[in-house]
């Protein structure tokens, strides 16, 4: 009756026909091919600086200017991407999908203890006011977290581990995660409590389908468009709580460079009057990225979910 | 009904008694030895064991998180180790005030302009307003707080000179208008989405059909039928709105200026003030909880439908 590959053709025809939706796919991977790929398209490194050219305003050369040690900033709004889809990415598959959808599931199909356990934690975790939890948990881990990394590359051998900055990255993962899991888990559960009662689940229950397979071949694939709303949906606020941690100074750490830090060096009085151009380019490429991500959340919302408006 | 009301009373200690124990244990285990920031500079190892040892910080962690609690049941919640002397109950009671008084300010914005709005072009559903309004209000919420303040500082106070860049006056003072729009605007952005989701609802209803049937006029409906079914959704959304009166906005309060709790529990996150922290977190998580709380129980009250077991 409902044919899930025929159900996602639908979707789809519809959402091309969104004229903003398009635009938001095309502008989003723009941005995270030019992120990714930032050694490949900086005009210059991260680091380079030309004293001969600082506080400059948007030229040829520099597309969107210099800042005061005479970088260039397009160069450095391309590595912060990077940092942002690296950190979000990593977020979103261990937070919201494995953790997330992974609790959700068992929760909502086993019930009883095993469902109140999971979701008591759940409430906890979001008992903490605002994101004060995040900003807490990277303000504390981030020691640890470095000690863990050195601890790795004196016993492994490996070099450079901590100079890669690889326990930034860990940390603002980490403190994501915290919060990033609860809502997807919530969605889940509520979604196999309503599909579990089909008759489908009984069947294959009593032909001797294993949980495993019951949970991941006939849940899950029936609770995925929910699911990729919602995640479509919160990407603009995972990269809005990164940006804040960055801004805080609780992300990637300087020299490496990280869009909230542009944001706070750009966003000083003195700086707004006199060189707007180091506020202007990396919060344009800020605002792009989560606009476009909440507008097609919208208009994914529209296309797999008719029925809420 | 009461005894689901009793039960949730019951489990609210135990969410407290989790956060504060989290936050705790982060609070120990994080950067920073607490002796060592109170004494500062003046450091000397035989003072600061015997210091640790009159404070109870040589006692094992359970014993010391014991009489944490004892104390803060009673509104004691020690004294804050960056201001010497000072009880964190005082430190952060004007905070606190300040902070509400601008939250309560930006929600009263985004109710004034959101409410009306989203009820309007809910009726307005199939024409071009509807789409275009959605769309530009996704627009305002996207916006990184990091660029609202800066691009509003640019209007109001280089171009104009409407208002003082930073500072704060209290509620009747022109510096209250920067932050409170900066905090409004995703508000209101934020209002029009759930207003316009649930008047559309209520006016899919048979009643309403009914109610037009009979020959009442636009504002007899509007007003007996429609915003009475329509802000039951609402009144969840402003009990959250009240618990984050006294959360506080981290960034806005920080970049502005303003003496609140968010721009205070950032700086005592940075000095390592663990008691103010936990001070913070916990009045934060009882407002939360309450408001779910709240939120839950005037439901029933409002749409008698709703019962709980």
């Amino acid at each position: 009756m409902n044919n899930p590959n025929g159900h996602f053709k639908t979707a789809l025809n519809r959402l091309i026909r969104k004229k903003i939706a398009v635009i938001c796919i095309i502008v989003l991977i723009v941005i995270y091919i030019s992120g990714l790929f930032a050694s490949v398209i900086s005009p210059y490194e991260y680091t380079a600086q030309d004293y001969t050219n600082i506080k400059k305003p948007p030229s040829i050369d520099h597309i969107m200017g210099t800042d005061r040690a005479g970088r260039d900033v397009f160069t450095r709004v391309l590595w912060g991407v990077q940092n942002t889809i690296i950190i979000t990415f990593v977020a979103l598959i261990t937070g919201g999908i494995i953790i997330g959808v992974g609790l959700g599931l068992l929760a909502g199909y086993k019930g009883g203890k095993t469902d109140s356990i999971i979701m008591r934690i759940g409430e906890i975790s979001s008992s903490f006011p605002d994101i004060l939890l995040v900003i807490i948990l990277a303000a504390t881990l981030r020691p640890r977290v470095l000690d863990f990394v050195r601890f790795l590359e004196d016993s492994y051998n490996i070099s450079g581990l901590v100079k890669s900055g690889i326990a930034d990255y860990l940390v603002v993962s980490l403190a994501l995660v915290s919060f990033g899991w609860i809502g997807t888990a919530r969605l889940m559960r509520a979604q196999v409590l309503s599909i579990k009662e089909n008759q489908y689940i009984e069947s294959a229950k009593s032909i001797g389908a294993s949980t495993n397979r019951i949970l991941f071949v006939h849940l899950l694939p029936n609770a995925i468009s929910p699911l990729v709303v919602s995640i479509t949906m919160g990407m603009g606020a995972l990269i809005g709580t990164e940006i804040i941690l960055s801004w805080l100074g609780l992300g990637i750490q300087p020299p490496r460079p990280s869009l909230g830090r542009m944001l706070l060096d750009g966003g000083s009085i003195s700086i707004i009057r006199n060189e707007p151009w180091l506020l202007i380019g990396p919060g344009i490429v800020v605002f792009l990225m989560v606009l476009c991500w909440n507008l097609l959340g919208d208009a994914l919302n529209d296309v797999l979910n008719p029925k809420t408006r | 009904m009461w005894q689901y009301i009793l039960s949730r009373l019951m489990w609210i200690p135990f969410l407290l008694i989790s956060v504060a124990f989290i936050t705790f244990i982060l609070g120990r285990f994080g950067p920073g030895d607490p002796i060592e920031i109170m004494m500062g500079t003046k450091y000397d190892p035989i003072v600061a064991e015997r210091v640790r040892s009159e404070m109870g910080l040589d006692r094992p962690i359970i014993s010391q998180f014991g009489s944490y609690l004892k104390n803060a049941s009673q509104g004691d919640f020690g004294e804050s180790l960056r201001y010497r002397g000072r009880s964190v109950s005082g430190l952060i009671g004007p905070k606190l005030i300040v902070s509400a008084k601008l939250s309560f300010v930006s929600l009263l914005i985004s109710i004034l302009i959101g409410l009306p709005l989203g009820f309007l072009i809910a009726h307005k559903q199939g024409t071009w307003i509807d789409p275009f309004i959605v769309t530009i209000s996704v627009t305002f919420m996207s916006i990184p707080i990091m660029i609202t303040i800066p691009a509003l500082l640019w209007i109001g106070c280089l171009k104009t000179d409407l208002v003082p860049c930073s500072g704060w006056g209290g509620l009747f003072d022109r510096r209250i208008i920067i932050p409170a729009l900066t905090m409004g605007i995703p508000g209101i952005a934020f209002m029009i989405r759930i207003m316009r989701a649930s008047t559309l609802d209520v006016l899919g209803e048979d009643y309403i059909r009914t109610a037009k049937a009979k020959g009442l006029n636009f504002f007899t409906i509007s007003n007996r039928h429609v915003l009475r079914n329509s802000m039951i959704p609402i009144v969840t959304i402003l009990s959250f709105s009240l618990a984050g009166i006294l959360g506080g906005a981290f960034i806005t309060e920080t970049i502005l200026g303003i003496p609140g709790v968010g721009r205070f529990s950032v700086e005592s996150i940075f000095n390592r003030d663990y008691p103010v922290i936990m001070a913070i977190t916990l009045i934060g998580a009882v407002a939360f909880i309450l408001a779910n709380l709240v939120a839950d129980i005037s439901y029933s009250i409002i749409d008698p439908r709703i019962r709980y077991r």
